[in-house]
């Protein structure tokens, strides 16, 4: 009798907690915004593989601090499959919204379509997808890394501008990342009009700095007489600059570095005139993808395509940056 | 056939040197000055001295696997270990108000070795008293190395400006890279304490039945337990050897896969993953093939979506070569003809 008595209590109690957990679940469901406090979002990060990108991690993490939303961070490692894992456990989990910067371009379909089946919108930080039903994420914030790509073409055009051939390093950044294609492509479109450019080596740096240096001092070996070293990222031109200096040859004057990011080492390079140019890829997207987690909870429209706002850097512009430059 | 031709086909190392021989000539091919080396700002300067340099850690890593293996362990933490003991120095020598005092720099590399050895006492800790399989005990280390490197980092990429720290992976010692010296005289050491003493052959004996040695009075704890500590020191010393090539402690990246590198060195080197006999010239070659195979692709230039599939056709080949099966059966292909036309002879 006893034991009845107690399952019947075990089971009123499965009904309360039943009936709050609806409870809950309506109120969320009419329409009004919830609270940024009862907001749960998730964030797969590339990795650490660069400056940039641990300024980006805590600026993220920093804004989502302020606006009080509580954020479930994970680091991919430069892992597809990490960030697959994550993406899964954090629709597994029921967040409300679910932020990452894909490591790669492709291969995407499944997971985003089993978060669209849960409801979960998903927001692209830094890097994009190139999955062909834009539907499966809400919007896109970051940078447009063609156009970095043509601007460090633009650079180039005016700096050799006197020259009759210019022979090129390409440092490509991971290979299959967004970053890395767009960035050659983007400056391919711009030195390919003139037959004076020539890129005769480009190989993967892996955007980190021993590979930026392992390349160049290989490449520049079988090609003594480069004039430029186009490098995808800071790091990987700070690598390049060490594998010069190991030759015997002056960074930035012997052969001059053109790179894109911005992050403080790179700028501390500029300034010291070991990089030539840099343009800027502004890690701070804290703040933009706390706005966009904010409208989408609220069922406002958001852009599908945000890009961030950048600029460019020559030596003396660095010089008078670099002392308030918070990355 | 000669029989000193036949005597160093039948070498195992014999098919390991031909490929090393075969991607430095192939380097050549593309490149003909690849084996210049001039003297640059005092120093060796060329490819060789690049594969020399860029080797050193991956041979060391090589070298404490190779122990670790002859024990029928393994040891997967080393690129964990690798990160933390680069990022621990760094960061010390970073928070150092003199970066450039060789005492600060002695410091934080004594300390991040000390650190290293203590990490590989943990591994042998865990495999030889606890009994766990060496590949669990040391994926442990292998998952949470990395994270205790990011916390010493904080996440970020500690960047250093301190010469005498530059000097052990990028500097030069006697016109030859620092980084080759040093790897080259642990591996001095490891080859005389295994192979002048008995250490070598109780090792061995371990690695092919723990249970009759620790009978016949073998120490089989304290000799696994070693050789782990040994392992964990190797990769601390590469640690330190790849932050200081780029003077700055990337914890994400530094000694990534390199666990793979120097499993795949000792193995092309003809050490079996079984247990048992090894062979450090062996992993010596090894660690050179991986190496001059990276240079390889860059000086010919492979283009990068390829990078991987041209590595694993050249390890494919070569431990395809080395395999028992497939010496039998090419050297029945050899005798055939031989049989058939002593046979013509006869009729």
């Amino acid at each position: 009798m006893k034991k009845i008595i107690g399952m019947a209590a075990a089971g009123a109690m499965l009904l309360a907690l039943a009936g709050c957990a609806s409870g809950a679940d309506s109120s969320t469901g009419a329409g009004d915004a919830p609270a940024p406090e009862d907001l749960i979002v998730g964030f797969s990060q590339v990795g650490a593989e660069s400056g940039w990108r641990a300024a980006n991690t805590k600026d993220i993490q920093a804004a989502f601090e302020d606006a009080g939303i509580e954020l479930k961070f994970s680091d991919a490692q430069q892992k597809q499959e990490n960030q697959i894992k994550a993406i899964r456990s954090y629709i597994q989990q029921g967040v409300d919204v679910i932020a990452f910067s894909p490591v790669v371009e492709s291969g995407w379909d499944t997971v985003l379509k089993e978060a669209k089946d849960a409801d979960i919108p998903v927001v692209l930080t830094d890097r994009s997808v190139d999955s062909a039903d834009t539907s499966l994420y809400v919007s896109f914030l970051g940078s447009d890394f063609v156009e970095e790509g043509k601007k460090a073409g633009n650079w180039a055009t005016e700096e050799f501008a006197d020259a009759d051939a210019v022979k090129i390093i390409q440092l490509e950044g991971t290979t299959g990342s967004a970053p890395a294609i767009d960035r050659a492509e983007g400056f391919a479109d711009v030195i390919g009009s003139d037959p004076k450019f020539e890129i005769v080596a480009s190989q993967t740096g892996d955007f980190t700095r021993s590979g930026g240096k392992q390349v160049t001092e290989a490449l520049l070996k079988s090609n003594p007489d480069v004039d430029l070293i186009y490098a995808h990222n800071d790091d990987m031109g700070l690598g390049a600059i060490e594998a010069i200096e190991a030759a015997g040859l002056k960074p930035g004057v012997d052969i001059k570095i053109l790179t894109i990011d911005a992050v403080k080492d790179g700028m501390q390079a500029l300034a010291d005139g070991k990089i030539n140019f840099i343009v800027e890829c502004s890690p701070l997207l804290g703040k933009q993808l706390v706005d966009i987690v904010n409208k989408v909870v609220a069922g406002e429209e958001v852009e599908t395509r945000i890009v961030t706002e950048e600029t460019t850097f020559t030596q003396e512009e660095a010089i008078a940056a670099l002392p308030d430059r918070q990355y | 056939m000669n029989p000193t031709v036949s005597k160093a086909l039948k070498h195992r190392l014999f098919w390991p040197i031909v490929t090393l021989l075969g991607l430095l000539v192939l380097n050549v091919a593309v490149y003909p000055s690849f084996f210049s080396i001039r003297l640059q700002d005092g120093h060796l300067f060329g490819s060789l001295i690049d594969i020399l340099r860029n080797g050193a850690p991956t041979l060391l890593v090589a070298l404490g696997m190779t122990l670790v293996i002859a024990t029928r362990g393994i040891d997967l933490s080393v690129g964990a270990v690798v990160a933390i003991s680069g990022a621990l120095a760094c960061s010390i020598i970073a928070g150092s108000s003199d970066p450039n005092s060789p005492t600060t720099v002695l410091a934080a590399v004594g300390i991040s070795i000390m650190l290293a050895l203590v990490l590989g006492a943990w591994n042998g800790f865990l495999v030889s008293v606890i009994g766990i399989q060496p590949i669990i005990a040391t994926l442990i280390l292998m998952t949470a190395g990395r994270g205790l490197a990011m916390l010493i980092t904080e996440g970020q990429i500690v960047t250093i400006n301190s010469a005498p720290y530059k000097v052990i992976g990028g500097g030069y010692w006697l016109a030859l890279p620092a980084s080759i010296v040093i790897a080259l005289g642990m591996f001095a050491l490891a080859a005389l304490l295994t192979r002048k003493t008995a250490l070598g052959l109780l090792i061995e004996s371990v690695g092919i039945n723990p249970q009759a040695s620790r009978i016949a009075g073998v120490r089989s704890r304290s000799i696994i337990w070693m050789v782990y500590i040994f392992s964990g020191l190797c990769a601390g010393i590469a640690g330190l050897m790849i932050s200081s090539n780029v003077t700055a402690a990337d914890a994400n990246n530094a000694g990534l896969w390199i666990e793979m590198d120097a499993i795949l060195a000792v193995v092309i080197g003809g050490t079996s993953l079984a247990g048992g006999r090894y062979s450090l010239g062996g992993t010596l070659i090894g660690a050179a093939i991986i190496q001059t195979l990276t240079t390889t692709v860059y000086t010919v230039g492979i283009a990068p979506e390829i990078t991987l599939v041209f590595k694993a056709l050249v390890v494919i080949i070569v431990c395809l070569l080395q395999s028992p099966a497939l010496q039998t059966r090419l050297g029945s292909l050899r005798r055939r003809p031989v049989t058939t036309s002593t046979g013509g002879v006869l009729s």
